[in-house]
């Protein structure tokens, strides 16, 4: 499978495009400025990441592209994200808990991927991992404080985390893709990802005092370009605009 | 209006291992998230290695009526400031 | 300049001779470049009107994210995007220190924010007006951020301590944000025929509201008078303008780009430029609310404050409570 390692890619680097993009919607906007400038430092940290994966798909795929050409000019059903990051901001609460959600899988992702077979997929990990750890500790901190709170941000992270649930486990299904570079050393296992997560969003949910939900459904369809939901293709429409509008113009 | 996350005032240690140093105020609802925000609002620019919050209002300060008694008797101790000694030129840097 | 018409209290500048002791010392402390710090007595109206200009000052950076904020979406790439996004950061944590230095003269910041929503306090005129292109971005940056620096170095010296010091750490990262706007202006202009053309149409929306943010002539205004002898303004708003157009206009020449005044010309006499006053019609209509955006810009601030409420009191019920858990294990 030639193509493997482009694809993989391509999945790491639309992962921290896109949920960097939805993040950054928040500059300006937040509920407190602490949280202002939060947010816009984890959006930055997952930009600056798009820009490192992206570059290195690009320079796989040997064809001539950019990362910018990756991340503007192609269409919905080339994107390799997961459904979750693309899913709208809806209030702070929703947001945060999606963060955590992806960052808890993040986290142990990049740390198997520091021992990748891969020496440059090595070295992206070993700079990234040390953000999403951060990343972690911040949106799992607010997330617990959020269940606790009050019983208006306990009721609304219990609705965000039912609204979610069924898009995490997305995350840990596995392909073709997924194979190929666990054998070839350069992925790590995403089965034994899997429970580090469950282990972290159980603690975290607990002292939340929120509800894991029982039903393990799991939408999929993101991170294999088979059926994207129908808002990433209007964050494109966005995002993708200038370089649109104007092919070929220097920016 | 609800009730304002209290006031902290954050104390970063620089690279090159100087003592903390006040950079600022924010604020946050406790402690440990009054050190998260400060890493996010004060080292955004690779500013620090090590950071302090205090709640401001545990700050106790000198007044600034003092400022003759608790600072002036000092100015009169030249003799703590190397520049109070002459060395000969041919001694070097000392 | 962030902070406008901000009036002063009192009918003139006193003379040393008219005050009362304890005025006079205040007063040649200043004169004598001496910092003035949170505990000193200072004389009421010093301390309204610090409370006004920086809360102005601040307001105008916090609603000054959302202008540059509308093109954080859509920059046209990856490295104009984190470029952006950490520049629009960094105007929140300017606001900040800001809102912190005001809060050492006894104001809270949520006092600072309801009179910010309840329309009793101002920001900056400039920020109500549209950015519609992404050369926008550039003269938003080249301009608006470099009237923002002319006012804000000068600053860095004003008698109150708190805000000097706000203000040299923001001097020191906003060296960046100017930057930042003339190469994008510099991109444009070189660029396609598009591309310059938006960069010229961005010149000329921005042009005159820019000159704007140094207020109306205040050569005679008691209030700035009085803000001088204080130290909490350092120039007059026409010096500072004749600055400003004596560094842009060049800079304009250089993009090949044309300024909006027919009138504009170097006058060897003077040794700076000569130019048309902006439409001080306009400037008042804006400041009195009726700017293209005043209604949004305020309702994206209000929106955000109110959706954020239930954000701020949880984090604080969890903190007491983790407190409280704590006390009772003790």
């Amino acid at each position: 499978m030639p193509d493997a390692l482009f694809e993989y890619l391509l999945r790491l680097g639309d992962n921290t495009l896109v949920l960097g993009h939805r993040i950054s919607e928040w500059c300006g906007k937040a509920p407190i400025l602490e949280e202002d400038i939060a947010l816009a430092n984890t959006a930055l940290d997952l930009m600056g990441q798009t820009q490192l994966w992206l570059g290195l798909a690009a320079e796989v795929e040997s064809k001539g592209r950019s990362a910018d050409d990756l991340a503007f000019l192609r269409d919905v059903w080339d994107f390799r994200n997961v459904l979750m990051v693309e899913r709208p901001n809806g209030d702070f609460g929703h947001t945060i808990m999606r963060q955590f959600l992806f960052d808890a899988f993040h986290l142990p992702l990049l740390d198997g991927l520091q021992n990748s077979s891969d020496q440059r997929v090595a070295e992206i990990a070993e700079k990234s991992v040390k953000e999403a750890s951060y990343h972690l500790e911040r949106s799992a901190d607010t997330v617990i404080a959020l269940g606790d709170g009050t019983e208006e941000s306990h009721r609304r992270m219990q609705s965000a985390l039912d609204l979610l649930w069924p898009f995490s486990g997305e995350m840990f299904l596995t392909d073709a893709v997924d194979d190929a570079l666990l054998v070839s050393g350069i992925a790590p296992d995403l089965s034994q990802i899997k429970p580090i997560w469950s282990k972290t969003v159980e603690k975290t949910l607990r002292e939340a005092t929120l509800t894991t939900p029982e039903d393990d459904f799991a939408h999929s369809g993101g991170k294999t370009g088979r059926q994207h939901t129908e808002d990433l293709g209007h964050m494109l429409a966005q995002m993708q605009w200038l370089q649109r509008a104007y092919p070929g113009a220097s920016w | 209006m609800s009730k304002e996350w209290p006031l902290w005032e954050v104390f970063i240690r620089g690279q090159h291992g100087l003592s903390h140093r006040h950079v600022g105020s924010l604020h946050a609802p406790d402690a440990e998230m009054a050190i998260k925000n400060a890493r996010d609002v004060y080292t955004r620019r690779n500013e620090g290695v090590s950071i302090w919050v205090v709640e401001a209002e545990r700050i106790a300060a000198s007044s600034p009526g003092d400022k003759g008694p608790f600072y002036d008797p000092a100015n009169s101790k030249v003799y703590r400031h190397p520049t109070f000694f002459d060395i000969p030129d041919e001694i070097g840097a000392m | 300049m962030y902070a406008q018409l901000v009036k002063s209290s009192g009918k003139g500048v006193k003379s040393l001779e008219e005050m009362d002791p304890q005025e006079r010392a205040f007063q040649q402390r200043i004169d004598a470049g001496d910092k003035i710090e949170p505990k000193d007595w200072m004389p009421d109206g010093y301390r309204k009107n610090l409370i006004r200009q920086i809360g102005q000052h601040a307001h105008s950076e916090i609603v000054g994210q959302l202008p540059e904020g509308n093109w954080i979406t859509r920059a046209p790439t990856l490295e104009r995007k984190a470029i952006l996004l950490a520049k629009v950061q960094d105007e929140a944590g300017h606001g900040l220190y800001l809102y912190c230095a005001a809060e050492t003269l006894g104001v809270t910041r949520d006092e600072l924010f309801e009179m910010l929503n309840n329309g009793k306090m101002k920001y900056s005129s400039i920020f109500n007006y549209p950015t519609l292109t992404w050369a926008d971005m550039g003269a938003v940056g080249w301009l608006v951020d470099g009237a923002a620096i002319m006012n804000q170095v000068p600053l860095q010296r004003t008698s109150y301590g708190p805000y000097a010091r706000a203000m040299i750490r923001i001097c020191k990262e906003e060296s960046f944000h100017q930057r930042q706007g003339f190469d994008i202006m510099m991109k444009m202009a070189n660029g396609s025929e598009a591309q310059k053309k938006m960069a010229q149409d961005a010149l000329n929306r921005f042009w005159f509201p820019s000159l704007m943010m140094f207020g109306p002539s205040d050569k005679e205004s008691v209030h700035s008078a009085q803000s001088m002898a204080w130290k909490i303004k350092m120039n007059t708003n026409d010096e500072l303008r004749q600055k400003f157009v004596d560094q842009t206009a060049p800079q304009a020449e250089y993009l090949g780009l044309t300024v909006p005044d027919e009138t504009l010309r170097w006058n060897e006499e003077k040794g700076g430029y000569d130019f048309a006053e902006p439409d001080w019609n306009e400037f008042f209509d804006v400041i009195k609310g009726n700017g293209p955006c005043n209604t949004d810009r305020l309702n994206a601030r209000r929106k955000a404050w109110d959706e954020g409420a239930w954000v701020r009191e949880a984090m604080l019920a969890h903190a007491e409570k983790k407190r409280a858990a704590k006390l009772a294990a003790e």
